[in-house]
């Protein structure tokens, strides 16, 4: 049911990608393998209606660079600062024969095209009696870390997880992002692909091959029996750091990825607990009805026997992202909170 | 123009189905054998009749709350259309979609939809579809004069002219969003004339005159087909009912119901027109009345007899893919 990276790597040349290129490698192969793969949004070229370049900017952290140079305007579209426009667009495209990667900047957005999302893409084939399908990607940025205050930073991602009809990918890493990049253009049920800012330079080996990750299937990113931690996107790598200093003290730590939120390998989890434990979650979302929240009350329900401590979850304050370094800082979980928190259920 | 007599019996049957359609259901909505929330189209029937027929089942419209005349004149099965909105297994939708929900994707019929300025962005969706694709089809938004003040509209609007999108937008104006006063909500003279401000070419008709729409949309409807891009209809027309049945109209002013059901009636305005052009008999008119009505009766009894949707319907279709 699960992989490690490592297990699932293919047989072809590979290299170390960042996971701004792998996204970009991913949009490129498929675009060449399929041509109603459209991509549109706010400048995923740039340079529209300018005296200036073309190709300008290629998508505002640079993830759609190079596509509209090889695939020309008609397939890379710029539009207007209009999200409910886009993403209605490419909803509507979606179901009458493209396959649109549409991309919303900064994940804060759906605020203002969140109709477009829940009460049209994500309900038409329920509603139209599985008449329909509707194979939409919707790109967006999350997460704090890069000084952008509150309108800018936030983990949305419980608010899209909670919607039956959606599906929410999270990579952590450039290997993940490529190949959960690749299964959400191919699949045909609307995806949010959430990309987290801190990742976009983060490097691994990455297979230059085209390959898929399936959906709902959680990896194990360090394996071990004393405690089990599930991490959520730019939590990973932290996650995985704590993991490694506890393992020079003896403390071995089950570290999962569920790489998907929607859906979610609750059997992953619910079988690392069994081994374990013990539970800690990691995720940069605000605490109140989260995806910690979420998971917490699963593990609590269908594995209770196999606790040993309390649940602990590491989450962001019940506020708004702050903009001062020291104040942003202190909102996202630290390694320190994470560590604190292993020790806690060790103790309990 | 020449309308030929085949055309003007489809015209007619179209627009009379959707009369008897929304009277009938106004009465089963009040027999207690319509769930949930109707809005009834009668008195629209020209727009969505004059429009549609222009259209192949490729090419593809979005619909509002009060989309039933809008799926007949696409060419959805009334039978299915009313099953689904007593909400039986058999229904268009499987009894998942209700009255505000119907879609059938093999007619181009892409949804009415519940929330008011839903189908514009939508519409501009396929009709990049048919660009991108060069499939040389269209699409039509149809939305009303409370519809027009929606951001996603403008936004829609915006788009449609920026892509050169090939989709006409219709707005149905009938004077009311839900139980304001559009010329009260309507902040600008002529919804024409601010749509034609987005940058497309953009016109006014009466929208209780066949002919009128029909010429109108013929128009608009080429010049998509041929590269040139989104325009926009307003369409000035009268709703015959509440803005859900049920409604108690106390809006309405004094005899304003009896007055425009005399005077802007767009069946009695057709009838007369190919009657006293000679274009068609009243007879034929009227034995074209009496197939409707059974039809109609065939679809509220094949409604009723039937079966309700299994409990396992409830968790089909949320994915296409699990």
């Amino acid at each position: 049911m699960t992989s490690t990276p490592q297990q699932a790597k293919t047989a072809g040349s590979s290299r170390v990608k960042t996971y701004r290129e792998a996204i970009n490698e991913a949009l490129f192969q498929e675009m060449r393998r399929d041509p109603t793969v459209i991509v549109m949004g706010e400048e995923v070229s740039g340079g529209a209606g300018t005296d200036g370049q073309d190709d300008a900017y290629g998508g505002v952290f640079g993830v759609t660079k190079g596509l509209m140079p090889e695939f020309g305007r008609g397939r890379v579209i710029d539009t207007p600062i209009s999200e409910s426009a886009i993403i209605g667009a490419a909803a509507g495209a979606a179901c009458t024969g493209l396959r649109p990667v549409a991309e919303l900047m900064f994940f804060d957005f759906i605020g203002v095209c969140f109709d477009q999302i829940f009460n049209q893409a994500a309900k038409f084939r329920y509603m139209f009696g599985g008449k329909s399908k509707t194979p939409l990607v919707i790109r967006a940025t999350v997460g704090a870390g890069w000084r952008a205050g509150a309108q800018h930073s936030n983990m949305l991602h419980p608010v899209v997880t909670h919607i039956a009809g959606l599906k929410v990918v999270m990579p952590s890493n450039a290997y993940d992002a490529k190949g959960l990049m690749i299964s959400a253009i191919r699949d045909d049920d609307p995806v949010i692909f959430l990309e987290h800012k801190i990742l976009y330079d983060t490097k691994c080996e990455v297979p230059d091959e085209l390959y898929t990750i399936p959906f709902g299937e959680a990896a194990f990113t360090r394996e071990g029996t004393d405690v089990t931690i599930v991490a959520i996107s730019g939590m990973v790598p932290r996650a995985n750091a704590v993991a490694d200093k506890l393992a020079k003290e003896g403390i071995s730590c089950d570290v999962i990825d569920p790489r998907t939120v929607s859906p979610l390998d609750v059997e992953a989890i619910i079988e690392s607990v069994e081994l374990t434990g013990r539970l800690v979650i990691v995720d940069e979302a605000n605490e109140r009805c989260s995806l910690a929240a979420d998971i917490s009350s699963i593990i609590a329900e269908k594995a209770f026997h196999a606790l040993r401590a309390p649940i602990r979850k590491v989450t962001a304050p019940h506020t708004p992202v702050p903009f001062s370094p020291v104040l942003e800082d202190l909102y996202i979980p630290t390694p320190e909170r994470i560590e604190q928190a292993v020790r806690d259920v060790l103790e309990a | 123009m020449h309308y030929s007599p085949a055309f003007l019996v489809d015209a007619y049957r179209t627009m009379k189905t959707i009369r008897l359609f929304e009277e009938r259901c106004i009465l089963e909505f009040e027999r207690g054998n319509i769930p949930g929330f109707v809005h009834a189209y009668n008195g629209q029937e020209a727009v969505a009749v004059g429009v549609c027929m222009h259209l192949s089942d490729s090419d593809v419209i979005g619909s509002t709350h009060r989309g039933h005349g809008h799926c007949i004149a696409k060419g959805c099965d009334v039978i299915a259309m009313m099953k689904e909105i007593m909400g039986k297994a058999t229904g268009l939708c499987k009894g998942k979609g209700g009255s505000m929900h119907i879609a059938d994707f093999d007619k181009g019929m892409l949804g009415a939809n519940a929330i008011v300025g839903g189908a514009p962005p939508l519409c501009n969706g396929a009709a990049l579809s048919a660009k991108t694709l060069g499939t040389k089809n269209v699409a039509v938004s149809f939305g009303g004069d409370g519809s027009s003040n929606q951001g996603t509209v403008m936004e829609a609007l915006n788009l449609a002219v920026v892509l050169q999108l090939p989709h006409i937008f219709v707005v149905e104006n009938n004077g009311y969003g839900e139980g304001t006063g559009a010329r009260y909500a309507v902040g600008c003279e002529s919804i024409g004339a601010r749509t034609a401000a987005f940058g497309m070419p953009a016109a006014t008709v009466d929208g209780t005159d066949f002919f009128a729409v029909y010429e109108q949309a013929g128009k608009f409807v080429e010049l998509a087909r041929n590269g040139g891009g989104p325009s926009a209809i307003e369409a000035d027309v009268v709703r015959f009912d509440g803005h859900f049945i049920g409604d108690p109209q106390l809006y309405r002013g004094k005899d304003e119901l009896k007055t425009i059901k005399e005077t802007r009636d767009c069946l009695k305005k057709f009838r007369a027109r190919v009657t006293g052009e000679n274009w068609l008999k009243a007879e034929q008119l009227d034995e074209m009345d009496a197939e409707i009505a059974a039809l109609i009766e065939r679809a509220v009894e094949e409604g009723m007899n039937a079966p309700l949707p299994e409990p396992a319907a409830l968790f089909a279709d949320v994915y296409a893919s699990y």
